[in-house]
């Protein structure tokens, strides 16, 4: 790059540092993100009919103002059996993120920290981790385990504390020669005070960045898992399970197949706007 | 007649109803055969003004302003086929980091003949061949071997030898080269010095040499100008402008400039208070008058433009008179030109 | 460059070791209570279930028993299938091909569609045609990889009737018929990766200095996209195979479901299903030992076309 391209990023980057204004996009992408998750919270209100209430005089209703979204072979509102199912996947998934998130980004700031052979131990640990497929690694500890939602809350965290362990390690090891931190040497501090107060505010931001994608790549193998027969068990109202019940039926009404997953489509379209923003550096000094 | 004549160049970026000018109101010719410097301190629009030359402004910035003459053709005015055949044959360019304008995956001898296959029409064994005279003539010894060799396997100053054999492979009339010599040590600056001025000599090129350091301007060039802020502030023969600078901020510039063999306090650089303009709206007054240590009111009352104050010796401040009788160039060193 | 490789090649079976250390002792931490137990259901005879613990050498002290599960490994025994009373080995050995060649077609279509796309977008950044590609793979992003097997197979399959919804045939003709819609799901999920990474490793090319230079030497931009710029964006997209492959290995898995390929997946469900443990590990070791494997062959790859990737080996 030029000597003037830095003469110009200059007094733009600090202007947009003074401003802290939330680009369009990361507003939009939060904006549609937060419609679902409040569609999901509120579920029990806004859901017009007892989401496993059986109805077999109207099975397979094509959607309409009665039924937006018809109903399934059995005569179950899909529209409100949609809002539940939505409200268990972000429940699950908000779990299965969020903890292990916190576990990994000490584990990996700790190896980073330190090195050495606690280093080396956890790398090639989070090595092995990674290198399974993390769908079929998450489904045989869910069979190990047992089918249903508490194979998904055992296995998925067992995995992807890795992710987070092994973006922090890098992390740390670029944190770890700053000066601030040397400085914290110098100063005294203790090694967990240096490393909790001081190193781990700064290099959670990558891990929480990348968690909006991951929250995407959990709700997705929630459903796929569910989709299988390994996750929710009938009749609990989940998408992936839905769509599976109504695989049968999908020439005659192809509606409880496709419908349900659209509110997934939609969510990830908020994922990927946010994500997008976030990752183009355009919220630095946002998100810290 | 000369070979290349800017006139009122411009360069701005961000949003044309709100522009960020970053070069203003710049004229320059070069003769065949002509050595031009442009000198200036990081940001002062030397760079965009070479890279403006060949239209290669990088986005989001944008040429606004002037005209862009070579040998009588409008540089401005070129269709895109026509500017790449401009670029292929007229012009050559010499990029500061060797390392990073030489592309990494490909061998040193494959860069130079896709060039000459691409722009000359030359066959593979006909390239091949031109190629490794091209290596022997910038000094890269045992060519055929360093043919294949990768720009990673290279020095410095090697890189830099190889650079200069791609630039100059179709035989440009004009030689573009920005801080060729930044990113080398002292004693490869002088050698790829040499290198440059015989090259020039041998294939009879104009060159504008782009630079932050006056001392190598004053071994290679007739002329030179002095940018600060966008704007061209003085210029002239490299004579006058060191031993009569006209405009303070080429004494200030002068003044820094550390002399190798300069023993006693007197001498020592000079650093120059306060930091160079940000690229910004045009502002109605003299773009140096932030830190000029002889400013004054007047120079605040608008823009200060080129007057002449000697045989082609021009200077953008109308109130300093001549330097007091006696005043010593800092720099007086042998031209290897 | 061979001291990369061995280096290399070291590094990856250690992890392959790693692996099977994880899994056996999965079978034996994880499962509550005994396996064989929990295989055979509750209605198996106390006799039966020590008959066969006993012939699995179950009763074996469990170091013992990593002991001589490591030493099959190295012959290519992988246990024996309790459902189906054969060797896992065997068993998975029919079911690998369709599963190989289904990601192997679907990493194709990825690819197919997803360099151009990225070409696309890096031409121009921002500019329509990139935003135009931004829209529709984030579209795609966030659809469940079954949910587009569905509608694939609705439209084109049970719609158009252009291809079958379920099974596998072998032979080249029954491969193209009856992979191409699982193939094209999995490629298309795959899409959004390739043609991001592909775009921003390119519009980081195409702002460096060496790019530059090439346009001032007035070389064409077909010329310094398609020849130079490409040789060295592509090679940061291959490498990112190595971490793809488990998704495209998790992506078959749920693939075959819909489509009811006979193949390692669907095997893998059956297995959960039935509680055939040995048969879960064996498929989970082996896909770990696939992605292993396939990111080794990158890794060597990018060191044989990118020259600077040898020299970091030799430090």
């Amino acid at each position: 790059m030029t000597s003037e391209m830095h003469v110009l990023a200059g007094p733009q980057a600090s202007v947009r540092r003074r401003r802290r204004h939330w680009p369009v996009s990361a507003v939009v992408g939060l904006g549609i993100i937060g419609t679902i998750v409040l569609l999901a919270v509120l579920a029990p209100i806004i859901a017009p009919y007892d989401p496993n209430k059986l109805d077999f005089a109207s099975p397979t209703l094509a959607p309409s103002w009665h039924h937006l979204m018809g109903t399934d072979q059995n005569g179950r509102d899909l529209f409100s059996r949609t809002l539940y199912g939505l409200r268990l996947d972000l429940a699950v998934v908000a779990v299965v993120t969020f903890v292990p998130l916190p576990i990994g980004v000490v584990i990996g700031s700790v190896a980073g920290y330190f090195g050495g052979k606690l280093d080396a131990v956890i790398s090639r640990l989070v090595d092995i981790v990674i290198s399974f497929p993390f769908m079929v690694l998450v489904i045989s500890i869910i069979a190990m385990v047992g089918p249903g939602l508490k194979g998904i809350l055992i296995g998925v965290p067992i995995v992807s504390w890795s992710l987070y362990t092994r973006l922090a390690r890098a992390d740390m090891l670029v944190i770890r020669e700053l000066p601030y931190m040397e400085a914290c040497v110098a100063l005294g501090y203790s090694r967990s005070r240096t490393i909790f107060r001081h190193a781990i505010p700064n290099l959670v931001r990558n891990s929480l960045v990348f968690s909006t994608v991951d929250v995407m790549g959990n709700l997705l193998l929630l459903a796929g898992v569910s989709y299988l027969g390994l996750g929710a068990q009938p009749p609990t109202p989940e998408l992936g399970s839905i769509i599976a019940e109504g695989q049968a039926y999908m020439l005659t009404a192809w509606w409880v197949v496709t419908l349900p997953a659209l509110v997934l489509v939609v969510f990830g379209v908020g994922i990927g706007i946010l994500g997008d923003s976030l990752s183009d550096g355009r919220l630095s000094g946002v998100v810290e | 007649m000369s070979l290349l004549t800017i006139s009122g160049l411009g360069v701005e970026f961000g949003p044309r109803a709100a522009p960020l000018s970053a070069v203003r109101d710049v004229s320059l010719t070069v003769d065949p055969g002509e050595v031009i410097g442009l000198v200036g301190e990081s940001g002062s629009g030397k760079s965009l003004t070479s890279r403006a030359i060949m239209r290669m402004v990088p986005s989001p910035g944008r040429i606004s302003a002037g005209e862009i003459y070579f040998d009588g053709r409008d540089v401005m005015a070129m269709s895109s086929k026509e500017l790449r055949s401009f670029r292929a044959h007229d012009v050559g360019m010499i990029f500061q980091d060797p390392f990073s304008s030489l592309n990494p995956v490909f061998k040193v001898g494959a860069q130079i003949t896709e060039t000459l296959r691409a722009n000359l029409g030359l066959g593979r064994a006909e390239a091949r061949s031109t190629a490794i005279d091209m290596l022997e003539r910038v000094g890269i010894p045992r060519p055929e071997q360093h043919f294949s060799s990768y720009p990673h396997e290279l020095s410095g100053g090697m890189r830099q030898r190889v650079m200069i054999a791609l630039a100059t492979a179709s035989r440009p009339r004009f030689l573009l080269a920005d801080e060729p010599t930044t990113a080398l040590d002292v004693t490869t600056q002088k050698q790829i010095l040499t290198l440059l001025a015989t090259m020039r000599r041998d294939f009879d090129m104009a060159m504008l040499l782009v630079s932050h350091d006056f001392g190598v301007i004053a071994q290679m060039c007739d002329r030179v100008a002095v940018m600060y802020g966008g704007q061209i502030v003085e210029s002239g023969p490299v004579e006058a402008i060191y031993r009569t600078p006209q405009h303070p901020y080429t004494r200030a510039l002068l003044a820094s400039v550390p002399e190798l063999d300069a023993v006693d306090q007197r001498s020592r650089p000079t650093p120059l208070e306060g930091y160079p303009p940000e690229i910004g709206p045009v502002r109605d007054e003299c773009v140096f008058v932030e830190r000029c240590p002889s400013a004054r009111p007047d120079c605040r009352s608008g823009r200060m433009s080129l007057e002449q104050v000697g045989t082609r010796h021009h200077s953008a401040c109308p109130f300093e008179g001549r330097p007091a009788e006696g005043a010593q160039s800092p720099v007086a060193k042998e031209r290897v030109v | 460059m061979i001291a990369y490789v061995v280096r290399r090649l070291a590094l990856s079976v250690v992890v392959v070791w790693g692996l099977a250390t994880v899994t056996f002792f999965m079978l034996h931490l994880l499962v509550p209570g005994d396996p064989v137990r929990r295989a055979l259901g509750p209605r198996a005879s106390e006799e039966t279930i020590s008959n066969l613990r006993h012939q699995l050498g179950f009763d074996r002290p469990v170091l013992e028993q990593y002991g001589s599960f490591l030493g099959g490994l190295l012959h290519g025994d992988l246990g024996t299938s309790l459902s189906l009373s054969a060797p896992v080995s065997q068993i998975l050995g029919d079911r690998i091909l369709p599963s190989a060649l289904l990601i192997a077609y679907g990493l194709v279509v990825a690819f197919a569609i997803g360099l151009p796309l990225g070409i696309l977008s890096a031409i121009r950044p921002n500019g329509t045609a990139d935003h135009g590609v931004r829209i529709g793979t984030t579209f795609v992003f966030g659809m469940p990889v079954f949910w587009l097997g569905l509608i694939l197979a609705l439209v084109f399959g049970l719609k158009l009737g252009w291809f079958p919804v379920s099974g596998y045939r072998s032979g080249v003709g029954g491969t193209f018929k009856t992979l191409t819609l699982p193939a094209l799901t999995l490629g298309l999920s795959l899409v959004v990766i390739v043609t991001r990474t592909l775009r921003s490793n390119l519009i980081n090319v195409l702002k460096s200095e060496y790019i530059e230079a090439a346009r001032s030497r007035g070389l064409s931009e077909r010329r310094i996209i398609g020849k130079l710029a490409m040789r060295n964006a592509i090679m940061p997209t291959f490498t990112i195979l190595g971490a793809l492959i488990g998704y495209l290995i998790g992506g078959t898995v749920v693939i075959e479901q819909v489509y009811q390929i006979p193949g390692a997946g669907s095997l893998l469900v059956r297995s959960i299903l039935q509680r055939d443990f040995q048969t879960v590990l064996a498929v989970t070791l082996i896909s770990g030992a696939a992605v292993v494997t396939v990111s080794f062959l990158t890794d060597v790859l990018q060191a044989v076309l990118d020259p600077r990737v040898r020299l970091e080996g030799k430090s």
